[in-house]
Parts: structure tokens; C-alpha cells; sequence
């Protein structure tokens, strides 16, 4: 049982092998970091802004000045896609960082003091998991009106609570260890315990779940502006998929493109979370091959 | 006026324009039998148009009930159930003479009385329309069986407009005298002089109407029954067109993007004709209240800045016109020699140069808000390209999306910079123009109000003027004149004279044959059997 915890020294070494064991892992990561350097670079890409009408209206792929071609008021696909990746993997993450903050920060509580703090904070918890996800969101944007802060918030708040869930479980199981009862009986704080103690030793499958959690939050965003909840003054990939809906008959590549970008960036984070998996949780990660 | 009294007497007869309206159809059979499968969307609250006159309802209660008057594509007035008319020398008293054949649906005969209960009670109690203009009225009274005479307050141009079947529909009063009207049970079952009768509603689904037998135009209507159908979901609307399952479609029924590939169908036939009488004008309104949009330079600049050409053909897939000023230019006393905006981004900067407003180090000179209209894509895109538009002379604009609720209290209560309207305009200058423009219509929470603040004294001056006449020359003088202000002073600035797509399956004949379309009764409509 001791060897699950595993000393920092011991998992920084083990750590690339153990990814990179996973092939799939790799190939996400070195396309997530494309549709980084993308995201990064998209101004020098592509200098003027996504939603200038820079070419004819409704050019075909390959054509001269559109590599994607252009949408309905010539709209460059290719610079929206590049701009979009900002706006997807910014929403991505900090609604992931937020998500965690309030998921993790209610379970810890609620693992470490159990008894009614538990059931309170559970309780509260399934209050939001008997609501279907999508529909909380769309009702919490609504209400917000959307902008990039309101559609960051609804997309937090409709997914911290199976990471409240499950920083609760890692809380309770460490909490009844040798080193956790040590550093009680030399007095360290509560505070301490919990940030110190309990919580470096169950950040993986933290971290794992965190990873697919943007995932989900970039499906979220696209699902969110394909609906026409999105910030009006930003370009994402699910606008440009909902905008294009309406003319897919007439025109594949405005919903195709971006459709594909989202596709594979979300792919390749859940093939980035899983490779995460294999090398931060390596008995769990064996028992699921065998 | 009054001094100038000429004996100035319109008058026409019934048999000249039966004569007239023959001439479309006499060169085929006119056969009767048939079915006609028509899209109503959204599904009408209730079917009696004195108490309801949304869109749908209109549609599908125009072929129940009937008005006294009915409009060609010019807006000149064609009797329906008045088979003639006459208007003092004064322009204060109208005579109309009925037609005495008409009978309602239950067998009981239509008279001068039922005008008399109609625009004197039942109308003035639901219907906002109507009780603007019969509150004109000194007295309504029937002179006898079949003729009926409104003796006005005061001479009232647009008053004929009065008389198409939605804005005054003729309700039997041996069945609503001394009820309730909005809850009289009758409403379940209307009753009408119309060629088709309520046969069923199966809610959700569809609206049966059947021949009127007993209809009083000898040998009509053509068509045995129609269906109201409704489909709410916009793509299944234009699936049923593609695979003929409809035969009609009207008004927004087919979203605009749509539209190119409807219009190549062989089996259909597309129509921008009968909406005259609505003729809707699309404009940006602006909050003159707010800087920099106080400065009638700034607007003028906007006007430059927009390229309505590509909105018509990019956004709206080539329908409508661009506007050129506040009337659109179907409408009665459109005038079209008005200062001109074309699509020039030069002349825009040149003027926001002249206000002074330079450009900062981001390339920007203003800031302003744009409230996008929540009616859906097409308004959608029209904010998109605003946007980038007017960023080319260096005005960065912001969007902000709201609901249809969120919409109407902001605007009604002057709380945005920009945003997108459209109204209709129902055939005359006095009653669907001079409201958005006149000052005593600044009324803070009324939307459809003068929500721009605009308050010109000489405009105000030249529509009350004329208002209050019925001689076309000097109406035509005054509102020229308030149009070239308009136009100048850009309280609005204008962007299409909309224009609905009607999709009806050749097969059936003489549907459009006047300026309310769509919501004609349809006693003329036949189908070609192969």
C-alpha cells in the first residue's frame, strides 16, 4: 500500500518513458502543440482580423486567396480556424483551471472533514449533477448575456462537480494513512495537512481528469456558439460550424474545416489525458491493458 | 381647403374592375376541384381576425373573412364588399355601397348594420388599428340595408387604406351583439362572408377550410378545400416544398438562404409581388441622444460606409432594394429625388474627418454598440458585416446579443447605440412612416415608437399636414418635402426595402393578384388539372 505514494524523484524519471510508451499519446501531443503554435501565431498567420471579408463570398477550397475557402460574406475559413484555436483552447483551459479551483477546493473539504461538512458539500454537489449539463450552460449564458467571462463561467460551473467527486474520494482514502495521522500528531494545521500532505499525492488522477476536462469545455464552447451563445465579437470554431449549418447544402467546406478542427483537437486531448494516465497512474493504467 | 371646393368625386364601379380583374384568367379554363396545401407558421392563436391580426392569422383568416376594400399592386383601392364608394368634396364623408348578395357562413345576409357593429364596436374594442382611425369618426351610420356613410372629424388621407380586410374585417353581428367579444365562444367556430369556411383545427397539425357554397361571387370560389399546414421547423419547411407536400409558402416561411436553391425548382414558382401593402423597411436605428451618434455627420458617414448592394445580394441572397430614404418606394408618396448615399468609405471618412474625430493608435475613432435583432441568422450576419464595415472608416464596433424580450425593453427604453429594425408600412406614409419619425411618438417604453429621439419641428409639421387632407397632389408635395429632411438628417439609416419570397406550385393560378398577397381570399385561385 506504501508504494502508492510515490516520492516526486521517482515519478520525474519514469514520466516521458511512461507516455511515451503510449503512441497515441505522442501523436496528440505533437498535434496539440501544432494547434498551440497556431493559436499562438495566428495574427503573424494570418495579420487581419478573422471576420474581415477579405475574398468573394462562397469560394471553394484551393482557390487563390483561400486555402479553405471563404464563407458566406468571404470570410477566410483557414483564418478562422487559426483565430478560433485561441478562443477554443483560452475558453479550453480557464474553465478547466476554474472547474478544478472550485471542484477540488469543495472536495478536499469535504473528504478531509467528513461527517455532515460531507454530506452538506455532497449534497450541493448532486444538486448540480441532477442537471443536465448542456442545458445549465445554455440557461447560465443566456442569463449572462454572452461574452468570453460568462461562457468561461458556465462552462466551470456545469463541470466541477465529478472532479468534486472524485478530489473527495483521493481525500478520504489518504486521510486515514500513516503519513497523514503523522503529520497530525506533530500538530501541523489543518491547512497545512491538506495542501502540504494530502494534496500532492493525489494530483494525478487530478490531473488526468483535468486534462479531459478541456476536452469537454472546448465541446462545450463549440456547442455553446454553434447554438449562437457565443461572444458575438469573437471568432470559434463551433460559430463558424453553426453559421455554415444553414448553407451546408450549398457549401461542405464552411462547417467541414472547422468541424475537422475540433474533432481532432479533442481527440487529441483525450489521447493526451490518456498517455497522462499511463504515466501518472501506472498500476491502474496496467490493470486497464492486461 | 374648403375654399377651393371643387367637385372632386371618386367614384368607381364594380362592373369596370370585374371586367379588369377577368383579364389574367380568361385565357385558361378555370376549372373547379382542387386542394391546396398552404404553410402557416407560426400556428395562429385563434382564426377571428377582428380579435387577432398577426401574420398567420392574417394568411388564414383572409380567405374566412373579407373587408370592405382590397388594394391592387399600385395601392389604389378595389371594392371587395363594397361595390362602390364616394368621398365628399371636403374629404370628410365616405359613402360606400354594398354589395347586396354577400350572406355569412350561417345563411344570415351581410348588411350595412354589420359595418356599423363592426367599425363602431366590435373593432374599436380589439383591434389598436382600427381604433385609431374610426376614433376619427364623428358618426358611422347605415343609411339603409346597403349603404353605409363615416362622417369624419377631420379630413384623414389614408383613410380608404382603412378598409382592407385586416385593418378592418367585417364581423356578424347577430352573433356577437351584447357578448364579449375576446371570449365569446363563437370565436372556436368563426363565421365570415368569405369563399372558404372553417372546417377544422387540429392543433399542431393543421387548419381545414372547405368551399363556401353559398359564396356571394357567382360560380367562386375555384378550389375545393385548403389545408393550413404547420411545420415549425424552417428545414422540414423547405423539404416539404422540395417534394411538393406544400403547395404555398409566404412571408418568412423560408429562410432566406434557402431561397436560390427553392427558386430552381421546377415544380415552383417564385413571387416577390403581393406585400405591397406591408412593404417593410429595414434600417439601422440610432440613438441620436448618444455622442457621436448626435452628429447627423456621423450618420451620414454610416450611410457611405455600408455597402447595401453586397447586404442585399450576400446576406439577403437578392431580395429586397436598397432603400433610399424613409418610404419605400412601393408605398404611396415614395419620393425618389433625395440626397443619394453610395458606397463610398472615402466620403465616410471624410466626414467623420470634418467632425473631428481623428483616428487614435489602434485605427479606431469611436466606439459604438451595436444591439444585434434576436430575429435569427440572417440578422446575425447583417451585425457581422456592420461591424467589419464600419471598422473600414475606423468606428469599432461592439455586438451585443439579447433575446426577443431583452430586445424590446432595451430599445423601447433608448438603452443602445445601434440596432436593427424593420416595420411595415401598410400603404400610406400616415400610417406606417410618419410614426417612427414624428416627435409626440417619443414614448419611452413603446417599441415601434420614435426610439431614436429624433425631433425635427418641420417634419413633424409637414406629416400632420399631410395627414389631414386627402388631395393626392398636396400630399404628394408635403411628404416629398419630409423625405428630402429625412434623407438629409438620417434619423435612421436605411438599408433594404425587404421583399418576402411566396413559392406557390404552378398548378395553381392567380394566387398574387394584389397588394396584400398572400392574405387575399383566394376566390380566384384555380388549378390546372393535366
Amino acid at each position: 500500500m506504501t508504494a502508492a505514494v510515490i516520492t516526486p524523484s521517482r515519478k520525474g524519471s519514469g514520466f516521458w518513458a511512461a507516455f511515451a510508451r503510449n503512441k497515441g499519446a505522442v501523436i496528440g501531443l505533437v498535434f496539440l502543440t501544432l494547434v498551440i503554435l497556431m493559436a499562438v501565431f495566428a495574427d503573424l498567420l494570418f495579420p487581419t482580423s478573422p471576420w474581415d471579408m477579405t475574398t468573394i463570398p462562397f469560394q471553394p477550397p484551393l482557390s487563390e486567396d483561400a486555402l479553405l475557402g471563404s464563407d458566406t460574406l468571404g470570410r477566410d475559413i483557414a483564418s478562422g480556424i487559426a483565430h478560433g484555436a485561441r478562443v477554443s483552447l483560452l475558453i479550453g483551459l480557464t474553465s478547466t483551471a476554474v472547474a478544478v479551483l472550485i471542484g477540488v477546493l469543495l472536495g478536499a473539504v469535504a473528504g478531509f472533514y467528513g461527517g455532515r461538512v460531507d454530506d452538506a458539500v455532497m449534497r450541493f454537489t448532486e444538486l448540480f449533477q441532477t442537471i443536465p449539463n448542456f442545458v445549465l450552460a445554455v440557461v447560465l449564458v443566456a442569463i449572462f448575456t454572452p461574452s468570453l467571462a460568462s461562457i468561461v463561467l458556465a462552462i466551470a460551473i456545469v463541470s466541477w462537480p465529478p472532479l468534486a467527486r472524485l478530489a473527495r474520494g483521493e481525500f478520504m482514502s489518504l486521510r486515514s494513512r500513516e503519513f497523514v495521522q503523522a503529520a497530525v500528531t506533530t500538530g501541523q494545521s489543518n491547512l497545512t495537512i491538506i495542501w502540504r500532505q494530502i494534496l500532492p499525492n493525489s494530483l494525478s488522477p487530478i490531473i488526468v481528469s483535468a486534462s479531459l476536462m478541456v476536452a469537454t469545455a472546448i465541446l462545450l464552447e463549440s456547442s455553446l456558439s454553434f447554438l449562437g451563445l457565443g461572444d458575438p465579437n469573437l471568432m470559434s470554431w463551433g460559430y463558424m460550424v453553426g453559421a455554415a449549418r444553414t448553407v451546408i447544402r450549398q457549401a461542405w467546406w464552411m462547417s467541414f474545416f472547422p468541424g475537422i478542427a475540433i474533432l481532432l483537437t479533442v481527440l487529441a486531448l483525450n489521447l493526451v489525458g490518456e498517455g497522462l494516465n499511463d504515466a501518472l497512474n501506472p498500476k491502474l493504467a496496467r490493470k486497464g491493458r492486461a | 381647403m374648403s375654399n377651393r371646393l371643387r367637385c372632386f368625386r371618386q367614384s368607381l364601379t364594380a362592373a369596370a374592375l370585374a371586367a379588369m380583374l377577368a383579364i389574367p384568367g380568361a385565357a385558361m379554363a378555370q376549372e373547379r376541384g382542387g386542394t391546396m396545401n398552404i404553410i402557416v407558421q407560426p400556428e395562429p392563436p385563434i382564426l377571428v381576425l377582428g380579435i387577432n391580426q398577426q401574420g398567420p392569422t392574417q394568411t388564414v383568416a383572409g380567405k374566412i373573412y373579407q373587408g370592405l376594400l382590397t388594394f391592387d399592386f399600385n395601392l389604389k383601392p378595389q371594392p371587395e364588399l363594397a361595390e362602390s364608394w364616394e368621398v365628399s368634396p371636403d374629404g370628410k364623408v365616405y359613402t360606400f355601397r354594398l354589395v347586396k348578395n354577400a350572406k355569412w357562413h350561417d345563411g344570415k345576409p351581410f348588411t350595412a348594420h354589420d359595418v356599423v357593429f363592426s367599425t363602431s364596436k366590435f373593432l374599436m374594442e380589439t383591434h389598436p388599428r382600427a381604433r385609431a382611425t374610426f376614433s376619427k369618426c364623428e358618426k358611422i351610420e347605415a343609411l339603409d340595408d346597403h349603404t353605409v356613410q363615416f362622417t369624419l372629424k377631420e379630413p384623414f388621407g389614408p383613410f380608404l387604406q382603412a378598409f382592407e380586410v385586416s385593418s378592418a374585417p367585417m364581423m356578424p353581428k347577430h352573433i356577437y351583439e351584447g357578448t364579449d367579444f375576446k371570449t365569446a365562444p363563437a370565436n372556436a367556430t368563426p363565421i365570415g362572408t368569405g369563399p372558404f369556411k372553417f372546417k377544422e383545427w387540429v392543433k399542431g397539425s393543421y387548419i381545414h377550410l372547405v368551399r363556401n357554397d353559398e359564396y356571394w361571387k357567382a360560380g367562386k370560389p375555384y378550389l375545393d378545400d385548403i389545408y393550413f399546414r404547420v411545420i415549425p421547423d424552417a428545414a422540414s419547411r423547405s423539404v416539404a416544398v422540395e417534394q411538393g407536400t406544400v403547395q404555398q409558402t409566404q412571408f418568412n416561411d423560408i429562410e432566406t438562404f434557402d431561397v436560390p436553391r427553392l427558386k430552381a425548382l421546377p415544380n415552383v414558382e417564385m413571387t416577390t409581388k403581393g406585400y405591397e401593402f406591408f412593404a417593410p423597411l429595414s434600417w439601422i436605428e440610432i440613438n441620436t441622444r448618444t455622442k457621436p451618434l448626435d452628429d447627423k455627420r456621423f450618420r451620414q458617414a454610416m450611410m457611405h460606409a455600408l455597402d447595401r448592394k453586397f447586404i442585399r445580394d450576400k446576406i439577403w441572397f437578392g431580395l429586397g432594394r436598397p432603400a433610399t430614404g424613409p418610404v419605400n418606394s412601393v408605398t404611396r408618396f415614395y419620393e425618389g429625388n433625395v440626397r443619394k448615399y453610395d458606397y463610398d468609405p472615402k466620403k465616410a471618412e471624410a466626414l467623420l474627418d470634418e467632425m473631428g474625430l481623428k483616428k487614435g493608435a489602434d485605427g479606431n475613432r469611436a466606439k459604438v454598440r451595436l444591439l444585434v435583432m434576436p430575429y435569427g441568422e440572417t440578422w446575425t450576419r447583417l451585425g457581422e458585416y456592420v461591424k467589419q464595415a464600419m471598422k473600414r472608416v475606423g468606428v469599432d464596433v461592439t455586438l451585443e446579443t439579447t433575446d426577443a424580450a431583452g430586445w424590446v425593453n432595451r430599445v423601447s427604453n433608448w438603452d443602445y447605440d445601434l440596432t436593427f429594425n424593420f416595420v411595415y408600412q401598410y400603404g400610406d406614409p400616415a400610417l406606417g412612416v410618419s410614426r417612427t419619425y414624428v416627435s409626440d411618438n417619443i414614448r419611452k417604453g413603446v417599441m415601434f415608437s420614435n426610439t431614436m429621439g429624433y425631433a425635427n419641428p418641420e417634419v413633424d409639421r409637414l406629416f400632420a399636414q399631410a395627414a389631414q387632407t386627402n388631395k393626392d397632389e398636396e400630399r404628394q408635395q408635403l411628404y416629398s418635402a419630409a423625405q428630402k429632411i429625412l434623407v438629409e438628417d438620417v434619423p435612421v439609416a436605411w438599408l433594404l426595402e425587404m421583399e418576402f419570397p411566396t413559392f406557390i406550385d404552378k398548378r395553381f393560378k392567380n394566387a398574387v393578384t394584389t397588394a396584400i398577397g398572400v392574405n387575399e381570399s383566394y376566390d380566384s385561385v384555380y388549378m390546372v388539372k393535366k
